[in-house]
């Protein structure tokens, strides 16, 4: 009955173009805004902060990039963790030997992984599909492969950067609050950023890809450019995740974190978040980072009679099952069921 | 049929949060039974190192259990929680966090999570004990106040397996013009020990050559080939972790390479490593830093009263394997620095500061091993406040086909591996702008 | 020169071992469209079996356990999991196979334990030498088991009626089910038969390297196979797979020592982009023509 389009009478094409054209969609994301900006800081305690929080942005990050090259752009990618491990050293080479202030180290870490990511785009303009996405393998392998051979990057016998701590213009960000801060900040920013470049032009020239590569390139989209620039975007996004996730959280860039399984992770995140949406890869982050975290503890009260070892491989059972489970309810994303849910609401509470 | 489900579905979501909150609360309330030490234990049991996680975690809770059964430490009891982290960095810094509070020693059991660890432990004051893994400069207790490496890091043991070597091969002056060749798996915990093993080579004049295995490992056919038939190494460094360390055994036999002319890491010198190799591994060599096997006063003691009482953490058949020793000896190294802590601060539950005192000022002589059931097992520890690492000997065993054998105890070349661990520590210190404590003032 | 065969003849070995993981990638892939992540843990669950069974009956009946086994998780699959998702893209199929290995994983190991295990069927691993080159038994039995394997699913599938339903299923859908093939229990067979492959995988895998979790990676050894050979293409899974076993061994010993070693893991990877490049769906797979 309140969400609904009717009476939202657009006078300006400013207002038809909004990003949220309904009050209440406006009035929901201020709320959130609120939640996150003062709410959660405020009241949530360190360790749901640091160790909750923190991944659960970082990884959102991730895959958004990700879900502009998947779900927008239609190229699937499975190594966007090596992306982010470039961001990652990138970064910290960037901050602790060259002294270059944080918040352009971190967009730096973006920078550089995001040009390793154009260049593992290039096969994508020939390649399709499953071939593609283990031709993205590639990227995995051989960036892990570069970063732990070239002495240089590690700069050190033990193969990992320590994060040194971090000062914004003399400023120590040390407590998990700011680190929260910090990270939220770059998360907010980045959002607002991808979700009006997907508005845009080049969203909508991504989508067309996706749709039919073939039909887009005869109506004028270049394939060429868009692909690389949805590798670019994409590899951006995941160099200033690995940055920040490495500055905040594991606090030394070292290559194992970013192995493959984290993206086929990623991948999963955007793919039970729902592809092609914005909300949907903080879903599939959420789903994917904390869900094993809660299993974790469930299982630890519920259980505590069973062997740890039976309890320890219920875990991957009940994980899987819910990944199965949910692609069987709604394939497309649990940013579809919100959709459905919104769909309800317009009717609500008449649906006839 | 859909939106049943989606209701299914949200039933669910509710009844597992429901049961997690409750569970929270639950487990608020148990946890009020008298003052106890509380360990937090990062274990894994799953994924492709389980039997190491599970191994360690389960020997350090059956002696917490057996201490428990005789009334605790100085009448202190132990509790514990295990946390699950699967081997993997994000897990187990979640598993620090939810458990830090409780906690004032934690061992981390991965390179990655040690890592983490070092500048959290460091700030929160909570001691970070690496036995035998994480970084080998964090041996100097100047620059890293907070962290453990009690026995003995990879780099003692390096100059130590090269003792071995040259004692096998009849004397060090026989290590002149020997091939070695370092197999070692290709992510940061394999690299390490390079730069070490080309010094020692410069310095008693053998060659080395390095061999990395790409993860995980599984296949190495191409670097046994080379190593064998190309390069005809006379010893082979086996530094590898998990599956990568069986492999090696296979492919050596099958080339015809000796196996008592391979040498392991102490992370490839379980019964789990060796067994799915079958003959292939007999005469494998490994380094260790404890006893194998059951003949133990205190692991007797344990199998009587713990497994006695069905109360054990791990199916039987494992109880006196390396891990499950491992586990034991970690477990020893708590106890025994929560007794030196008792005896400066009082009988009480500790803090991180005082456990870090009692840490540092560890002295487990001979008569004390004797005394805990412990003879032939462990070698006298002694730690101060700039030797965090405190052992003086590293273990080396043998595989006989059905078991481990201890052959001969080393002392690492104690001079050569400082002089690198103080450069290594300096150089970490000035990058992270610690001034390194000055510990002739430390009491 | 002698040792460039050496090297070549053992990548080949190798080769067949990949090849067996990939076969089954292959064949789950032409029937259903799946591209089916678990293939590795499908071979870690019929180790885990066959070790547990070992140890309380005779390798023969072992083995039939084994079977049954994964004839159970075949058609367990295929109609609690892929019933509800025919028809659905491409990547939400992969996404349901990876949650597949995770239940795979966690089933097999709380029934059987994560500890490692040793595989001994007893096939006999004796190293010869035929001038200058050794060569072994275990890896030779396993180059047959791997032809015989090859020719009995080429029999299966042009000469038995089941055969011709499945690739008659493979090649379309709709008119497979017009001319009453029942669609879900074709794809149970081929998942049975994906079975039987991850078997003798998991065998030939598991003497070598233990049965434990990490016998399930060696699904990402099959991968560049994949791509290489054509997902779709049970013989470009061969041959790919022994031109990938023999590339890499062959550039990590050759090339190797000149950049710092260990580029044994993506070697077949740039193999395969450059094959792909020139041939965008593999050497064998299957081309789609796209119209607008």
């Amino acid at each position: 009955m309140f969400y609904r389009e009717c009476g939202v009478l657009k006078e300006t094409y400013a207002k038809d173009m909004a990003i949220f054209p309904i009050p209440l969609d406006r009035w929901g994301l201020g709320v959130m805004l609120v939640l996150a900006f003062v709410v959660i800081p405020f009241t949530a305690s360190d360790y749901w902060l640091s160790s909750i929080m923190l991944p659960f942005y970082c990884f959102s990050l991730a895959a958004l990039g990700l879900n502009f090259l998947t779900g927008y752009a239609g190229q699937v990618s499975i190594g966007h963790a090596a992306f982010m491990a470039v961001g990652a050293y990138s970064s910290l080479i960037l901050y602790g030997r060259y002294g270059v202030p944080l918040p352009l180290s971190i967009f730096g870490g973006g920078i550089f992984a995001s040009a390793a990511g154009t260049i593992f785009g290039i096969p994508s303009l020939r390649i399709k599909g499953f071939y593609l996405a283990v031709s993205t393998l590639a990227a995995q392998f051989i960036i892990e492969w570069v970063l732990t051979h070239w002495q240089w990057v590690s700069g050190g016998v033990f193969g990992t950067i320590d994060a040194p701590d971090m000062y914004i213009f003399g400023w120590i960000i040390d407590t998990p609050v700011k680190k929260y801060y910090l990270v939220l900040c770059v998360l907010t920013l980045l959002t607002v950023f991808g979700k009006n470049l997907v508005r845009g032009q080049l969203g909508r020239n991504w989508t067309a890809i996706r749709d039919m590569d073939v039909a887009a390139e005869i109506i004028g989209v270049s394939l060429f450019r868009n692909k690389l620039i949805a590798f670019a975007v994409s590899s951006f996004y995941a160099g200033v995740a690995g940055s920040l996730i490495t500055f905040t959280y594991y606090l030394a860039a070292n290559i194992e974190e970013f192995n493959l399984f984290l993206s086929f992770h990623l991948l999963g995140m955007i793919i039970i978040g729902g592809m092609g949406t914005v909300l949907g890869s903080f879903f599939g982050a959420g789903f994917m980072t904390l869900l094993p975290i809660f299993i974790n503890q469930t299982l630890l009260t519920i259980m505590e009679r069973v062997p740890s070892d039976i309890r320890a491989n219920s875990e991957a059972i009940v994980f899987g099952g819910l990944i199965v489970f949910f692609l069987i309810v709604e394939p497309y994303g649990m940013a579809r069921l919100w959709q459905t849910i919104k769909e309800k609401m317009r009717l609500w509470p008449f649906p006839y | 049929m859909g939106r049943k489900l989606i209701f299914g579905f949200f039933a669910i979501v509710l009844a597992v949060s429901f049961v997690f909150i409750s569970g929270q609360a639950m487990a608020a309330e148990k946890k009020k039974a008298g003052p106890t030490q509380f360990f937090g234990i990062l274990i894994y049991r799953t994924g492709p190192f389980a039997a190491g996680g599970s191994g360690i975690g389960s020997g350090w809770e059956d002696f917490m259990e057996l201490r428990n059964m005789q009334g605790g430490v100085n009448g202190i009891k132990y509790s514990w929680e295990e946390c699950e982290t699967a081997y993997n960095t994000a897990r187990g810094v979640e598993c620090y966090e939810r458990l830090k509070d409780k906690m004032v020693l934690v061992h981390p059991l991965s390179t990655g999570i040690t890592y983490a660890l070092i500048p959290r432990g460091t700030k929160e004051h909570k001691v970070v004990v690496s036995s035998g893994y994480g970084r080998a400069d964090a041996s100097d207790g100047c620059v890293f106040p907070w962290v453990f490496t009690t026995p003995t890091n990879y780099w003692s043991q390096n100059s130590a397996k090269i003792k071995f070597i040259g004692k096998q091969m009849g004397g060090m002056d026989k290590l002149k013009g020997l091939k070695i060749a370092n197999l070692y798996i290709d992510i940061p915990y394999g690299q390490e020990t390079k730069p070490m093993l080309d010094a020692l080579g410069k310095k008693f004049g053998f060659t080395v050559r390095h061999f990395p295995v790409p993860w995980p490992g599984i296949d190495q056919k191409a670097q046994w080939l080379d190593i064998v038939r190309r390069y005809k190494a006379d010893w082979v460094i086996n530094r590898n972790w998990g599956v990568s360390c069986t492999v090696p055994l296979k492919e050596a036999a099958r080339l015809g390479f000796p196996g008592n002319r391979i040498l392991g890491v102490w992370w490839c010198g379980s019964e789990e490593d060796v067994l799915p190799a079958g003959p292939a591994a007999k005469g494998y060599y490994t380094a260790n830093w404890h006893g194998v096997g059951r003949n133990f006063p205190l692991i007797q003691e344990i199998i009587d009263k713990v497994y006695g009482k069905m109360k054990g953490h791990i199916s039987f058949t494992r109880v006196g394997t390396v891990y499950w020793n491992r586990g034991v000896y970690t477990a020893v190294i708590n106890e025994e620095a929560m007794r030196t802590a008792h005896k400066k601060f009082g009988v009480k539950v500790l803090t991180g500061d005082e456990m870090r005192w009692g840490m540092e000022n560890l002295n487990i002589t001979a008569e004390r091993i004797k005394e805990i059931g412990l003879e032939g097992f462990m070698a006298p520890i002694k730690t101060s406040c700039e030797n965090h690492e405190g052992g003086k000997t590293v273990l080396f065993q043998q595989w006989d086909g059905n078991k481990w054998v201890k052959v001969d105890e080393i002392a690492p070349m104690t001079d050569f591996v400082w002089k690198r661990i103080k450069a290594s520590a300096a150089k970490y210190a000035k990058e992270k702008g610690i001034t390194p404590r000055d510990c002739s003032k430390v009491d | 020169m002698t040792f460039f065969f050496e090297v070549l003849i053992s990548g080949l070995l190798v080769g067949v071992m990949y090849s067996l993981v990939a076969m089954g990638f292959a064949l789950i892939y032409k029937a259903s469209g799946v591209f089916n992540f678990a293939q590795g843990d499908m071979s870690l669950l019929a180790g885990l079996a066959l070790v547990g069974f070992l140890t309380v009956m005779p390798l023969w009946l072992a083995l039939l356990c084994t079977f049954a086994v994964m004839t159970i998780l075949a058609y367990g699959t295929v109609f609690i999991i892929f019933r509800p998702l025919v028809a659905r893209p491409p990547l939400i199929l992969f996404m349901a196979a990876i949650g597949l290995s995770f239940l795979i994983q966690g089933i097999g190991q709380a029934i059987w334990g994560t500890d490692a295990k040793g595989l001994n069927i007893g096939i006999p691993e004796i190293s010869f030498e035929i001038s200058g080159i050794y060569l072994n038994t275990f890896d030779l039995t396993f180059g047959g088991v791997a032809t015989a394997l090859v020719a009995g699913l080429v029999w299966f599938f042009q000469k038995t009626r089941t055969g011709r339903a499945l690739r008659a299923v493979a090649d379309d859908h709709e008119a497979a089910l017009s001319v009453g093939i029942p669609l879900l229990r074709a794809w149970a067979v081929t998942w049975v038969i994906a079975g039987i492959v991850a078997t003798v995988a998991g065998v030939a895998w598991g003497s070598r390297l233990g049965v434990q979790f990490s016998l399930s990676l060696i699904a990402l050894k099959a991968l560049p196979v994949l791509i290489l050979g054509g997902i779709d293409s049970i013989l470009g899974a061969i041959l790919a797979g022994l031109l990938i076993g023999a590339s890499e061994n062959l550039a990590e010993v050759f090339i190797g020592p000149y950049v710092g070693g260990g580029i044994q893991t993506f070697f077949p990877y740039l193999v395969a982009l450059i094959v792909l490049w020139f041939k965008p769906y593999g050497m064998f797979g299957k081309e789609i023509i796209e119209r607008v």
